[in-house]
């Protein structure tokens, strides 16, 4: 116990040493939640939608194969009440969903003014914005040829509702997504820079000829690390509350639960590139292409996957961030509980076991 | 020598890397007490054969006893009961001298006061004293390397190894190094020691030279001298390696 405290101790000495890597921890998470939360466009493509055709006539038909028809959506057709839509949200099987007022046509043509309501999902507020303007074009086209046959001019009000963030802050992308990204870092990158400069130095093979067991060495070079994510975690979280004005709709347990998974996952992953590199710009070059980059262009975080090309989805699957970040938008933001994000929860589960067990291995070869 | 007391022994101790033997089926005794050179150029072997020797290289075949405990079975017991200081500086830099002494002793198993003295008598050893909170890389290379070997005694083990302790020292330094190790050995630590400086060698109670993963001579230094019909270890040195295949 004292040789591990003592070693604890010294990895502490190493962080609070080392400058740049203090304001790597700390200063990151707060400017990446700055920036990154006004400074993200989408673009959509293909993106299911719900429609909840209340009236079943002709009008209502016309507008749904003009949806049908751009390139921007994909109709979820099993969807028959408005319950439904609401499950589909949560599940996030659709991001839009378009209701038609009931006797749309009637009330379209003999009273000249008839609703539609578009509801988005708007954990993601940039695609939401950009989804009901479609949508909104679309009716509006519909609307403008109607009125070209009459004289008298017919009126579809459309009322959107963007649903989880009604106010479209960025915050409610950029936390997730800056949340995913520097637990990675901290975690992954940190701690197989700080095996690896042992290993470049000379003084895991003196670590190693001591006395203290390698598995011990290994476990608490990750300690700090790991209290390190949760300080950061903390951060992120009370600014985003009380800064960004994000609540946390979900259960904050189950978070944190879910959070100190990904963190031991990133960790893994961590002490499995240190196997690997040799060096600590080998170290930093593989966590910077092989784990940021994802995270940034795959993860979702910034570009949504949706858009991608199929090759380019299979990918993202590879990177825990993207499941880690369905998890925290949907109990952050949407309150889902742990049924909701099982799936996303045994994945993080699975790669962080499968990390492990692989370094673990190649770590006794080296031996 | 009356009782004879053998702290290091090996019985055709190999090493193969796949078809390469690193080492080749070395047989060699060191006693208590004992400074031991294990001399050879780059690439004859001699870090293999320490590795093994140390626990963190499994043997391919051979038998190998250090410190009473085999490398096979007991790493544990042979880690527990050696000292090791290796070619690169291995102490922590961007830690003060006090903390790197209180971690490698908080590593080995010191208790708090036993810990505490062993920190006092070592930094007043090597007037260290007054730099005991500074931060290690500012010190120049010859106390680290001696700060190096202080620690690496610290929990007072039955043998250290050195690998090449004194790579890049200037002579005053290497001199003044030697002391120490002298020292050491007189408390009763076998001091198992590479070096590429031949005038170091001289200064072994007795020294090996391997090549091409053979120890090809093994006695003290003046007997070595007379075989070979040599003035110098460096003479003895040459006339062995220049039969070297292996080139790094």
């Amino acid at each position: 116990m004292k040789q591990f405290l003592s070693f604890i101790r010294k990895e502490f000495y190493h962080i609070l040493r080392d400058k740049r890597s203090m304001l790597v921890l700390f200063g990151m998470p707060v400017v990446q939640l700055i920036i990154f939360g006004f400074a993200i466009t989408t673009e959509v493509r293909n993106v299911n939608i719900a429609i909840l055709d209340n009236s079943k006539d002709e009008a209502t038909q016309n507008i749904v194969t003009r949806l049908e028809s751009t390139e921007y959506f994909d109709i979820e057709r099993t969807i028959t009440s408005s319950r439904q839509i609401e499950e589909a949200f949560k599940t996030g099987n659709i991001k839009a969903a378009v209701i038609f007022q009931s006797n749309f046509q009637n009330d379209l043509l003999h009273n000249n003014k008839a609703q539609i309501q578009i509801i988005a999902d708007a954990t993601d507020p940039n695609q939401a914005t950009a989804l009901t303007n479609y949508v909104s074009a679309v009716i509006m086209d519909y609307q403008n040829e109607l009125n070209a046959q009459n004289e008298i001019p017919h009126n579809i009000s459309t009322e959107v509702k963007m649903l989880y963030n009604p106010q479209l802050k960025g915050a409610y992308t950029s936390v997730p997504g800056v949340m995913g990204l520097i637990l990675l870092l901290i975690s992954a990158m940190m701690t197989s820079i700080s095996v690896v400069r042992e290993k470049e130095f000379g003084t895991m093979e003196v670590l190693l000829v001591s006395p203290m067991k390698p598995w011990l060495v290994i476990i608490s070079k990750t300690i700090p690390y790991f209290i390190l994510s949760i300080i950061n975690v903390l951060t992120i979280l009370l600014m985003s509350v009380f800064v960004l004005g994000m609540p946390i709709q979900g259960s904050f347990f189950l978070l944190m639960i879910l959070t100190i998974l990904y963190i031991l996952c990133a960790l893994s992953l961590g002490l499995l590139i240190s196997t690997i590199a040799n060096s600590q710009l080998a170290a930093m070059l593989i966590s910077l292409v092989g784990l940021m980059l994802p995270v940034v262009m795959l993860s979702g975080y910034a570009f949504p996957i949706a858009n991608m090309p199929f090759l380019l989805r299979l990918l993202a699957n590879l990177s825990p961030a993207k499941w880690y970040i369905i998890i925290v938008k949907n109990v952050m933001i949407k309150g889902v509980g742990l049924f909701g994000v099982i799936q996303e929860a045994l994945v993080l589960l699975l790669m962080t076991t499968t990390f492990f067990a692989v370094s673990i291995k190649r770590f006794k070869i080296r031996l | 020598m009356e009782t004879k007391d053998t702290v290091i022994k090996t019985d055709k101790l190999t090493k193969k890397f796949n078809d390469f033997t690193a080492v080749n089926k070395i047989s060699f005794e060191v006693e208590k007490g004992e400074i031991f050179g294990f001399l050879g150029a780059n690439g004859a072997g001699k870090t293999t054969a320490m590795k093994m020797l140390i626990g963190i290289s499994k043997p391919t075949s051979g038998r190998a006893n250090v410190a009473g405990f085999d490398v096979y079975k007991q790493t544990e017991q042979i880690k527990k009961n050696i000292g090791y200081m290796s070619q690169k500086f291995s102490l922590y830099d961007d830690l003060t001298i006090k903390e790197n002494i209180q971690l490698f002793g908080g590593i080995y198993g010191l208790k708090d006061d036993e810990l505490k003295d062993q920190s006092n008598e070592l930094t007043g050893k090597l007037n260290l004293k007054s730099h005991a909170d500074k931060l290690v890389e500012s010190l120049p290379l010859g106390w680290k390397q001696k700060l190096s070997f202080s620690i690496a005694v610290i929990h007072k083990p039955k043998i250290v190894f050195l690998d090449e302790p004194t790579g890049g020292v200037d002579p005053v330094t290497r001199r003044q190094f030697w002391d120490m190790i002298y020292e050491a050995a007189h408390n009763g630590i076998t001091v198992f020691v590479t070096t590429h400086y031949m005038d170091e060698a001289e200064y072994c109670d007795r020294v090996s030279i391997m090549v091409d993963g053979v120890i090809e001579a093994l006695d003290s230094p003046t007997q070595l001298k007379n075989k070979f019909n040599a003035s110098s270890m460096d003479q003895v040195f040459l006339k062995l390696a220049r039969g070297a295949q292996r080139f790094e």
